[in-house]
């Protein structure tokens, strides 16, 4: 028997019953679809969440103060509220560790900002001319706060496009305007550019002041609440956040690391463990999309179970012209086959639909990958094989007499 | 040429009880002839027919068709043999519903792996043969009488050009008149084309259209004889 002439008599018998058919096949078009739509939401939902994290910098180590810990105690102040990082532990890290490529301490904090008649409540935060270097902050209009401005307590303020729309209304001119900060005015020397990004809070709406000026006029004290430092590439990191945290154990005088008054935060791991949530959710998804496709498999061993017990007399006859086991098993797994192949090849186009629909409403950025499609595709097959196999065999194995008997 | 010696089958049911559907039959059958097998039912015809088509092989004594020993062959090897050397007609037709007349007789050619225009050439032969007239060819088989079927299923038997059509109770869901035309189809291909053609029937006026009619009952042969015949063509 030519593949060919099975593939015609498969034709013919699944167009002789098209809405079983296809019917049958909707099972396996919703699982597969299912599977594309949600692992490819799974991996732009990735990407969204690794793009958020990339947009606060490049091979960042940061390093937040935290409250001492005695041996016996458990409780610790919310993590930035500790003033135990110093404007002298940042100049010993900017000293110190030499394979930093830059380092930019701040301090924030967040603060009734007025302007005229208007007024919001935003962080403001203190840094250096070094910030948007590290923190991938660039600017739109005029200029960043500069080493001078540092130096003389300059009251000069770095508006974010959303702090400058609040304040000065949409896209108006606001260099050269004063703005008051608790009171204090400062002058407007610049505006940052929209970075978006939503998954660390805007990074948007914030006020860029002197680090100096911040710590004199709105905080009192010199502590920082942030200290960035940036590597020159991904490999030295593990080793700068050593360095760093021997450097602040020694000038903190902690000889048990586990008592840190401090805690440093190193970029990649930050990464990675979103990275593995995602996946998790990814697996998730695609675990209930595949159990769907299960469903649809026994759909289809369903059917070709009716259709073997249906057309019995059929087979006897074919078995009384001369077909052999073979040629009977091959025919109905081919149709099997043929059902989850075509139902895989509408699931996939669906599934790609779904997944360009989402990216079209911006709910998310998704991506059909080539590996996800080429998976379905031999899921669906295999599904097809699978399911397909017990009732091709029950067929190939009826004895030709008494399936020609049958009633 | 069919030689049957001494074939016996005996289906076992359970352990002890054993059921002897045939007893030693012997006969031969030269090509060119028309035979009826013909017994009541239970008298073991159904299970000679199966013999005799290759469905089935038989517990002892030999089956020989066209001097091969069919009686010993496995399940592949006699689909082997029912695809070259047997046609079957049926009581109830078994053609495939839904599907044109045409293909219906060309279904045998596709396990032989005869290709598509040689295919249509030999079925159109086959349907012609059977007396069928070319305007039914592209009809779907249920939309036929029965008399037309029947000779479908004729067409179909003889696509292959076997050495022997077997034709198992051809009439037994015709009316008489019908009947007729079909049997008279078989005396056609018998006399016109020197097929050899077996028919089974528990009729004995269905049986004299054949020209020697074996007797069968209780699995045996009692008789073996020329018939009177009744002559269509």
């Amino acid at each position: 028997m030519k593949i060919t002439d099975i593939l015609e008599e498969t034709y013919s018998a699944l167009s002789a019953n098209k809405v079983r058919s296809g019917l049958t096949m909707l099972g396996i078009i919703i699982g597969i679809s299912s599977v594309i739509a949600m692992v490819s939401i799974g991996q732009g939902a990735q990407s969204a969440i690794q793009a958020s994290i990339q947009s606060i910098g490049s091979n960042l180590v940061l390093v937040t103060p935290g409250a001492q810990r005695g041996p016996g105690f458990q409780v610790s102040a919310g993590r930035g509220s500790a003033r135990t990082l110093t404007q002298a532990d940042a100049d010993a890290i900017v000293k110190e560790i030499t394979l930093a490529k830059a380092v930019a301490p701040e301090i924030s904090g967040r603060y009734q900002v007025t302007a005229k008649g208007t007024n919001t409540n935003t962080s403001v935060i203190g840094t250096i001319s070094a910030y948007p270097g590290v923190r991938n902050v660039e600017i739109d209009q005029g200029s960043f706060v500069s080493d001078q401005n540092v130096r003389s307590l300059a009251k000069v303020a770095v508006l974010g496009p959303t702090a400058r729309d609040d304040l000065f209304g949409a896209g108006a001119d606001a260099i050269g305007q004063t703005i008051r900060i608790k009171g204090i005015e400062f002058k407007v020397v610049g505006i940052t550019k929209a970075k978006g990004g939503s998954g660390f809070g805007s990074q948007d709406d914030m006020i860029f002041i002197p680090l100096s000026s911040a710590q004199k006029f709105l905080a009192g004290e010199d502590y920082v609440t942030t200290i960035s430092v940036q590597a020159t590439d991904s490999s030295s990191m593990t080793e700068i956040q050593t360095q760093i945290s021997d450097l602040l154990l020694s000038r903190h005088h902690i000889t048990n690391p586990q008592l840190a008054d401090f805690s440093t935060l190193n970029q990649a791991d930050i990464v990675a463990t979103a990275s593995s949530v995602t996946g998790t959710f990814t697996t998730l998804l695609a675990a209930v999309a595949g159990i769907s496709l299960i469903v649809g498999g026994i759909g289809i061993m369903n059917m070709m179970l009716t259709t073997v017990t249906e057309r019995t007399r059929e087979i006897g006859l074919r078995k009384a012209i001369g077909a052999k086991k073979k040629d009977i098993s091959l025919q109905f797994l081919i149709e099997a086959i043929m059902l989850t192949f075509i139902g895989g090849v509408i699931g996939v186009i669906l599934g790609w639909s779904i997944s360009f629909g989402v990216s079209y409403l911006g709910i998310l950025q998704t991506s059909v990958s080539v590996s996800s499609i080429l998976l379905a595709f031999g899921v669906s097959a295999g599904i097809g094989i699978v399911f397909g196999y017990y009732p091709a065999r029950r067929a190939a194995g009826l004895n030709p007499i008494d399936a020609l008997r049958y009633e | 040429m069919i030689e049957v010696k001494n074939i016996t089958k005996t289906y076992s049911s359970g352990t002890d009880l054993e059921f002897k559907a045939l007893k030693g039959a012997t006969f031969k059958i030269e090509d060119g002839e028309f035979v009826a097998i013909m017994g009541p039912s239970g008298s073991g015809k159904s299970t000679l027919m199966h013999i005799l088509g290759a469905l089935d092989t038989p517990t002892s004594g030999k089956y020989y068709l066209d001097e091969k020993d069919v009686s010993t062959l496995s399940e592949d090897e006699l689909a082997d043999i029912r695809k070259d050397k047997i046609g079957f007609v049926f009581q109830s037709f078994n053609l495939l519903p839904r599907t044109t007349v045409l293909r219906n007789v060309m279904l045998p050619l596709i396990y032989e792996g005869v290709n598509k225009s040689e295919r249509e050439k030999r079925a159109t032969e086959a349907l012609i043969s059977a007396g069928l007239d070319e305007s039914h060819f592209l009809h779907l088989s249920n939309q036929l009488s029965g008399g037309q079927i029947q000779r479908v299923a004729i067409a179909r038997a003889l696509v292959n050009n076997p050495s022997l059509i077997l034709a198992d109770e051809p009439t037994g869901n015709l009316d008489s008149k019908t009947g007729e035309i079909v049997l008279g189809t078989f005396q056609k291909l018998n006399k016109e084309k020197g097929r050899t053609i077996i028919l089974i029937t528990h009729e004995h006026d269905i049986a004299e259209h054949a020209e020697r009619i074996i007797h069968i009952k209780d699995g045996e042969i009692v008789s073996d004889s020329k018939s009177h015949k009744k002559r269509i063509i």
